[in-house]
């Protein structure tokens, strides 16, 4: 690793190949740093080296993921795997940890494509061995070719989590029931944003074929599923749900053996490293989350990008173009691109772009994560899994005064973990907003501090 | 709203204060910041601490000598909050890396112990010494201090206890209320904050750096600036260090706090790769186990300076009833503002060192 | 209750897990490994001593850690197997050995 680049780009998922492609087809020097052992990011995880059975399994949406990591890997510039940024500032100074060495490098103009994480979910039990992600489980059938046996059950909201129920249909993995906690009405309510939505239809087809699916399988499908509980001693053992509807028919108490549950209550923006960069975030009310003030480049302020998923949920496809908007923008400010060709270029992408992101706020209406699910409902359910803190811990903490969530987590604990308040940040702050009133914006969320990966104490001082 | 006493601030300066004037029996209203207001209180170290304190300054060396000696006290007292503070007084260190290092120390010891007409316990050890009590201490480490009096806590945890010790003696906290303005009126005076307009007849400043800006408003110059210190801190390790030290000691909780960087960067709480190496590099040569560990996080904190590094104990003689506690240290000199500082601020039969640390001093 | 989907993989690397040697499929993290020898946890918390296994897969949420060749609180869904590769759970917190580094 050099110790400066014209272009640094953090992550190699839809957005950060992309952003490469395209800045290094224009001439810019560009390196890219990725913490995965192979380019794809989570949703083209291990694309270039898929089995059969797996693409088979994945669908047409992964396996064109191939072309672009092929693309990718013969882009010209320099890529690092297994590299993991542990600091980022606002100088676009960045810090890298790579086969437990570390590198500094100086960005002129940095692009972060950290993409997105798991929502959390925090039902009661959802720290039980047996209780995973949704995500998880396809990034498990991705990357490791991997699936679940025994008693298998799906709970949440958003398309992935029915995406993930057909592919594993597809595989031939039984699945005992999926539990939607898409609250009753939505669908309705949420139809005036279809209007827009329009252009975007090959996603309700989509939509509506993964659905087909699911119910020409006959896998037991709950709504309006309210009352979440995972049960259990060491491991979970049953889910349970206080009422749903199934088949039109309302029902009640229902208690289900389970080996494996694999929650979803849809995806957020990773803004840790945006955040550190010291960019804007703003809270997003229709997607129920932090997103990072940008243009449609990607552009927080000058040299520094944040795209794809890292900023704002949009998935990978508006990824990949925003990815090539950003490489392009890059490569025009560092005077590599003729201004006709830049006009010409970035408007077709713009479309693009524009009629990808159309569908959003409709999906996005749909698949917002009801309050019963954002906020635990039980005192005793642990918010922070790292240092095991509780809803009553932090109400307690309010209650005291507590100015916000950082004032919080000095008197619980909660966000102090190893995993920094990647899980818990978010729904603090909606505990703390419900707590003092306080709309989510003015209460804020965890501050971020360096390292955002591990890092020893041993590498730090070898700087 | 009728108080006796507004307190302005509420991080460890100002929350100890309020709880020492709710045990007198005042009617205390405490106005705190917001949740990113800059606080020491939420960056600080956790050392209950004189070796070294007042070696230049007798007054300041035995106000610490106060301060420790009544902490278990306030420890015992907090325990009813059922927050573990995790107060330990077993004893710190300070090391020294080379000769010079340790010729400095005994000297600015002894100039302690003299400046304390021998209360304060000290004794140097060698390294064979301090290996017996360390043994995980390096060879770098020529030698350390040593003093039984010192000792630490956990910082947050006490903040927290304070916090609810005050509000179950009566004590109004209202975070999320920034001070706009201080007026004086008929003898009295109005505090207009984000949440309301407030009256008392006694403030008491305890908002660290902004106490100069505030301190204006009623005609007290008070000198102050921020120096930031850098802090480390690791994932869990079981415990390995009984005693803490000045710059590494081990919590309750089996992370390890790394810090003591001084900086004069302004209002500035981040923190640099530059300074954290420096600080690693100092942590693994005195302990070299530790190169292996995570570090879990890193703050910057700023404290509290005064031009000699000595706290303000000042009533402002133009608005008589207003008074400034200014000084960094919070933790160690928690329980003496939670005791003698309050009788001072009530204007009761108090203790005269309290007299030296007016800014009269700056005028000589 | 997790297994490979393909037949034709093979189980050719030699981890040791615990103690016990496994084989399983090359080019799978550890936390794969882990939950497809089916073990009933993988770590156990250094607060409450309470059981956890892995959670998100992709590196955020800490809850695969483990000790790794000797190094503890590795985030083993970020780790591939290898060949020999020796894997404990992580029981509490990390334990430093001092004589290990005293030269």
């Amino acid at each position: 690793m050099k110790p400066s680049y014209e272009l640094l780009i953090i992550g190699a998922g839809p957005a950060g190949m992309s952003a490469a492609c395209e800045a290094a087809r224009n001439g810019v020097a560009v390196c890219v740093i990725d913490d995965q052992p192979e380019p794809g990011g989570q949703i083209y995880r291990n694309a270039s080296r898929a089995t059969d059975k797996q693409n088979q399994v994945l669908g047409k949406d992964y396996q064109q993921g191939k072309n672009l990591v092929d693309d990718f890997k013969s882009y010209g510039g320099e890529y690092y795997a297994n590299a993991s940024v542990w600091h980022v500032d606002a100088n676009n100074q960045v810090g890298v940890i790579k086969a437990g060495k570390n590198y500094f490098i100086s960005a002129k103009n940095l692009v972060i494509a950290s993409g997105a994480q798991e929502r959390a979910m925090p039902i009661p039990g959802w720290q039980l061995p047996g209780v995973m992600y949704a995500g998880a489980g396809q990034i498990l059938f991705k990357g490791s070719g991997i699936v679940p046996t025994g008693e298998l059950v799906l709970a949440g909201t958003g398309p992935l989590l029915l995406l993930l129920a057909s592919q594993y249909l597809h595989a031939g993995v039984k699945i005992k029931a999926i539990l939607d906690t898409t609250p009753k009405g939505r669908i309705v309510k949420s139809l005036d944003k279809l209007f827009s939505g329009v252009q975007g239809y090959e996603y309700l087809i989509k939509g509506a074929s993964l659905l087909r699916h699911i119910k020409a399988a006959k896998v037991p499908y709950y709504k309006h599923v309210e009352g979440l509980c995972a049960v259990g001693v060491e491991r979970v053992e049953k889910v349970s749900f206080a009422s749903a509807t199934k088949a039109g028919r309302k029902v009640a108490n229902i208690s289900l053996d389970v080996d494996t549950l694999l929650l979803h209550q849809g995806i957020i923006p990773n803004t840790r490293l945006a955040r550190a960069a010291q960019c804007e975030t703003t809270w997003d009310a229709q997607q129920s989350c932090w997103i990072v003030a940008t243009n449609e480049y990607g552009l927080c302020r000058q040299n520094t990008y944040v795209v794809g998923d890292a900023a704002r949920v949009m998935g990978a496809v508006a990824s990949r173009i925003q990815g090539r908007l950003c490489g392009l923008h890059v490569a025009q400010s560092l005077t590599k691109v003729d201004s006709h060709s830049w006009q010409v270029w970035h408007k077709d992408l713009l479309k693009k772009l524009r009629k990808e992101n159309a569908i959003r706020p409709f999906l996005d209406a749909v698949y917002q994560p009801a309050d019963a699910y954002l906020i635990p409902q039980q005192d005793d359910v642990i918010v922070c899994r790292c240092e095991e803190v509780t809803l009553s811990d932090i109400q307690d903490a309010v209650r005291l005064g507590c100015q916000g969530p950082n004032q919080v987590k000095s008197y619980t604990r909660c966000g102090m973990g190893p995993c920094q308040g990647t899980q818990c940040s978010n729904t603090l702050s909606h505990i703390v907003a419900k707590q003092s009133n306080m709309p989510m914006a003015q209460v804020g969320e965890l501050r971020v501090r360096s390292p955002l990966s591990p890092i020893t104490l041993g590498q730090i001082a070898d700087l | 709203m009728q108080y006796d006493v507004i307190v302005i601030g509420g991080g460890m300066v100002g929350a100890a204060t309020a709880y020492g004037l709710a045990k007198q029996g005042q009617k205390v209203l405490v106005l705190d910041g917001e949740d990113l207001t800059l606080s020491a209180s939420k960056a600080n170290f956790g050392l209950v601490w004189v070796q070294g304190k007042g070696w230049d300054h007798a007054p300041y060396a035995q106000w610490c000598q106060i301060a420790t000696n009544l902490w278990p006290e306030l420890s015992d007292e907090l325990k009813a909050t059922q927050v573990d503070i995790s107060y330990q007084r077993r004893g710190g260190f300070d090391f020294c890396i080379n000769e010079q290092e340790w010729q400095e120390r005994e000297s600015m010891m002894s100039a302690l112990w003299k400046n304390t007409d021998g209360m304060f316990e000290y004794e140097m050890l060698n390294h064979s010494k301090l290996k017996k009590m360390i043994p995980e201490i390096s060879k770098s480490v020529i030698g350390a201090s040593f003093s039984p009096q010192d000792g630490h806590v956990d910082p947050l945890a006490l903040l927290q206890a304070l916090c609810k010790a005050m509000q179950n003696l009566g004590v109004t906290y209202m975070g999320n209320c920034l001070v706009e303005a201080i007026t004086p009126t008929h003898g009295e005076y109005v505090v207009k904050g984000a949440k309301g307009v407030f009256t008392a007849g006694k403030i008491v400043l305890c908002a660290g750096l902004a106490n100069g800006q505030l301190g204006e408003q009623l005609g007290m110059n008070i000198p102050v600036v921020a120096e930031r210190g850098q802090v480390l801190i690791t994932e869990r390790l079981k415990p390995f260090l009984k005693w803490p030290t000045l710059n590494v000691r081990q919590t309750a909780q089996g992370t390890v706090q790394i810090g003591d960087s001084h900086e004069d960067v302004g209002l500035n709480d981040g923190t640099t790769p530059e300074v954290l190496k420096q600080i690693a590099q100092r942590a693994v040569l005195m302990f070299p186990l530790l190169s292996s560990v995570h570090l879990v996080r890193a703050w910057g904190g700023l404290r509290i300076l005064t031009p000699d590094g000595n706290p303000i104990y000042q009533q402002s003689t133009s608005n008589p009833g207003v008074f400034s506690v200014t000084c960094h240290s919070g933790v160690t000199l928690a329980a003496a503002h939670a005791g003698p500082l309050c009788d001072w601020i009530l204007g009761d039969s108090y203790l005269p060192v309290i007299e030296q640390f007016s800014m009269d001093r700056f005028d000589v | 209750m997790f297994k490979v989907l393909d037949d034709n993989h093979e189980f050719d690397t030699q981890i040791s897990f615990d103690g016990k040697d496994h084989l399983v499929p090359s080019n799978i993290t550890v936390a794969a490994a882990a939950l497809l020898i089916g073990v009933k946890s993988i770590r156990e918390t250094p607060v409450t001593g309470a059981k956890r296994m892995p959670l998100c897969m992709m590196g955020v949420c800490y809850e695969c850690l483990m000790k790794i060749d000797g190094v503890g609180n590795q985030r083993s869904c970020q780790t591939l197997v290898r060949q020999g590769m020796v894997i404990e759970r992580q029981i509490g917190a990390t334990e430093v050995e001092a004589e290990y580094y005293e030269a």
